[in-house]
């Protein structure tokens, strides 16, 4: 087919010196004939982009579908990449060789085979790296939920893989390589075209459990969490959990954007959830409310709601039925001139956190919140501050506060350093002052992440 | 007699009533990434679509909020219309999954890549890398500069519109032969314009008018950003000025979501004419179709070469 579009181009331009001859013995050669002749040129001008742009097409079409076996020579012709369509590809590894030989007799579809344009059917990559530095003194107390950092500490690599499936669905998988091991930060599949305008999510998911638990750490705005997410909320690795996510927009008026979510989970959550058998299912429900106020400022409130079983039964006979139940209010102010968008910014952001949890002797009834405030300076700069307020949920009569001042430095969209100071004050009256530095940098193609 | 009169037109205004309401009903309803794909829809969907842009005119289309109310857009599109070279990729995708409609989604019919009808420049052949800024691996995505490439663009579209709505094909393919007629006698009176100025060389902040400089020969010699996407540098921008000089460079040409700082520097210490140009439909009130963005970019840039 490809050949067939190069000869029709090449059949057609080769047309035009002689239909110009033909233009030009006539007896008439006149400003008409000129105006004529550079109408067809155009013609066939736009003929070749067409049909450059449907080579295009065709390509991302069948590098968009499962690929059959390919002969040994074909993958060897095929690494030949047209230089118009995209970064020519390298040539194919021993391995991705092997295979297309080894399969070459064969009779089985090779899904992701080893031509180059079946590279185009590899997901996105991505890898963000997440280093932190950390100085001062900072000696927790025992019973309290946060940890300081090491002084030193590559603190996450993050590696993303993301791709459309099917017509129907996406995936994406953020696998979190840490100092303590391995982890499936998420790995899920969206089904894109149900019906009713329902989005549903299965496999490893953060819950919408507010704001900060839904974000990723290179896309805080600070180095750390805030102390009601370290104390109520798992911290870091927060509600996260193997489960069934569905959203949907719901009608409002004037307006506004209006989604409720409701997601369901095995029950497995850091230290704020525990599942010790089937029935101990999690589950999470979010309505989030989102209004322009103006084009450069916009308002976005939640409400959050958890519920599932705590590890505070676990080792006792019977097995008792305690729960941990959290409530949140979640608020995000932003305001980002259009024109200027990209030189300043400024969001104000808040959660509050309710905890009751089921123990031995009584309920635990916690209450934390934080509020922040993040202005961009300029193009590159970025400031902010926030202040933290938290009972512990173990403990609620132990209450920590902290205070925290940030400077980012965009060297570009693909990196960024930042530093942090950070004072908190332990509910056993133990102070510590410290300082924070982190770097963040990104390789390939990480997709967005919701806004 | 009196009262079947009377019921007679009641049910005639209740029919003139409903009309309206099914014509708009009929309407299909368009989204587009950015104006310029907005205006070209409205040119060949006339009446008979309702569209809607994503993007301002006067924002810079790379760094666009993915802010939920564009969901309540899209949920209801029947076709999306996006630039494509992944102009739109660090905000639209988000978008797209989280509309739950299915007609939208990548490869469904209501999707439709405009890129793919118009010529293509600057498509990078070596081994791409950040190092080379944030460049767009797939080509330049700022092609609907090009009025040809307007044209092209407006074509494809009327052709969508028509697979989406058979009953309206004709309609569609007549509004595009009227675009095309008016674009092709603006073309020569833009052609007749710029014909003086032909190979003048300019500066542009962002690689946004390189087919724009190539419809109207004007030759683009650098950029104020070191690479695309890359602030300015002290150095960079005094290997600027230098080439400018050298070059006798007097325009400087800055997309309207850019800082004027170091352009103005630039324009002082050469001579150069500083002029914030329109890349988009739009970018002022009253550039509101594509002609009219043609006839702004044009009117100034005559301005600044006399």
């Amino acid at each position: 087919m490809k050949t067939k579009i190069i000869a029709a181009i090449g059949v057609a331009l080769c047309c035009v010196p002689a239909w110009s001859q033909q233009g030009t013995n006539a007896p008439d050669a006149n400003a008409q004939n000129s105006a004529a002749l550079e109408q067809r040129i155009r013609e066939l001008e736009d003929r070749v982009i067409a049909l450059e742009g449907k080579l295009r097409t065709m390509e991302s079409a069948q590098t968009a579908q499962p690929q059959p076996a390919q002969p040994a020579a074909t993958v060897e012709t095929g690494t030949q990449a047209p230089a118009q369509t995209t970064v020519p590809a390298p040539a194919p590894s021993p391995n991705e060789a092997q295979t297309g030989l080894a399969t070459s007799g064969g009779q089985l579809p090779v899904y992701g085979g080893s031509s180059a344009a079946a590279k185009a059917l590899n997901p996105d990559v991505s890898v963000i790296g997440d280093f932190i530095g950390a100085a001062g003194g900072n000696s927790a107390p025992a019973l309290a939920t946060l940890q300081p950092f090491p002084s030193l500490q590559m603190h996450e690599s993050e590696i993303g893989l993301q791709a459309i499936i099917d017509p129907y669905a996406r995936g994406d998988f953020f696998i979190s390589f840490g100092e303590e091991g391995v982890n499936l930060e998420e790995g899920y599949i969206t089904f894109t075209a149900l019906p009713a305008g329902f989005v549903a999510k299965v496999g490893k998911m953060r819950s919408v459990f507010g704001k900060v638990n839904l974000m990723h750490n290179h896309v805080l705005p600070w180095i750390d969490r805030p102390l009601v997410t370290t104390n109520l909320v798992g911290g870091e690795d927060g509600i996260d959990d193997a489960g069934v996510s569905i959203e949907r927009i719901l009608p409002a008026p004037k307006g506004i954007f209006l989604e409720a979510t409701g997601q369901l989970f095995r029950g497995d959550s850091a230290d704020v959830f525990t599942a010790s058998q089937r029935s101990d299912v999690s589950a999470v429900a979010h309505l989030r409310s989102y209004k322009d106020i103006t084009e450069s400022t916009n308002l976005d409130i939640g409400l959050s709601y958890a519920r599932g079983h705590n590890d505070a039964g676990v080792n006792l006979l019977p097995n008792p039925d305690f729960v941990t139940q959290l409530y949140g209010i979640d608020a995000t102010l932003r305001w980002k001139p259009l024109r200027r968008s990209i030189y300043h910014s400024f969001i104000a952001r808040s959660e509050l956190i309710w905890s009751q949890r089921q123990e031995l002797p009584g309920e635990q009834r916690a209450f934390g919140f934080y509020a922040s405030g993040d202005y961009q300076l300029g193009r590159r700069w970025f400031t902010g501050g926030r202040f933290d307020w938290s009972d512990r949920s173990r403990f609620d009569n132990l209450t920590d506060k902290g205070a925290a001042a940030t400077l980012t430095y965009w060297p570009s969209e693909f990196s960024q350093i930042r530093g942090e100071y950070r004072f908190t004050k332990y509910a056993e009256n133990r102070d510590s002052n410290e300082l924070l530095m982190q770097l963040i940098f990104s390789l390939g193609a990480h997709g967005a992440h919701p806004f | 007699m009196i009262k079947s009169h009377r019921s007679l037109s009641i049910a005639l205004a209740l029919l003139c009533s409903l009309l309206p309401l099914t014509a708009e009903a009929k309407k299909l309803n368009v989204v587009t990434a950015t104006t310029d794909m907005a205006a070209l829809a409205q040119e060949v969907g006339g009446d008979r679509i309702s569209v809607e842009s994503i993007a301002k005119g006067y924002q810079d289309p790379h760094f666009v909020e993915a802010k939920p109310s564009f969901l309540l857009k899209l949920r209801q599109a029947d076709l999306l219309i996006v630039v494509g070279l992944q102009l739109e990729i660090g905000w639209l995708p988000p978008l797209i999954t989280q509309s739950g409609n299915p007609r939208i989604q990548v490869g469904a019919s209501g999707y439709l890549d405009a890129s793919q009808f118009a010529e293509i420049l600057e498509i990078p052949t070596g081994v791409v890398t950040r190092a080379m800024g944030d460049v767009h691996p797939l080509g330049n995505p700022h092609y609907w500069l090009d009025p040809d490439n307007g044209r092209r663009v407006a074509r494809g579209i009327a052709g969508k519109l028509s697979e989406l709505d058979p009953s309206d094909s004709a309609y569609f393919q007549q509004r595009f032969e009227d675009f095309d007629k008016r674009l092709t006698a603006a073309e020569q009176k833009w052609d007749a314009e710029m014909a003086p100025y032909r190979g003048r060389k300019i500066v542009t902040y962002h690689n946004s008018a390189t087919n724009f400089a190539k419809h109207f020969h004007l030759e683009v010699i650098g950029y104020v950003e070191p690479r695309p996407g890359i602030p300015p540098t002290p150095s960079h921008t005094f290997e600027l000025m230098a080439l400018m000089k050298r070059e006798s460079c007097k325009l400087l040409l800055v997309e309207p979501y850019f800082d004027l700082k170091t352009p103005n520097s630039i324009g002082a210490a050469t001579g150069a004419k500083v002029v914030v140009y329109l890349p988009s439909v739009g970018g002022e009130k009253q550039v509101t179709n594509y002609f009219e963005l043609f006839d702004y970019d044009i009117d100034l840039l005559k301005k600044a070469f006399q």
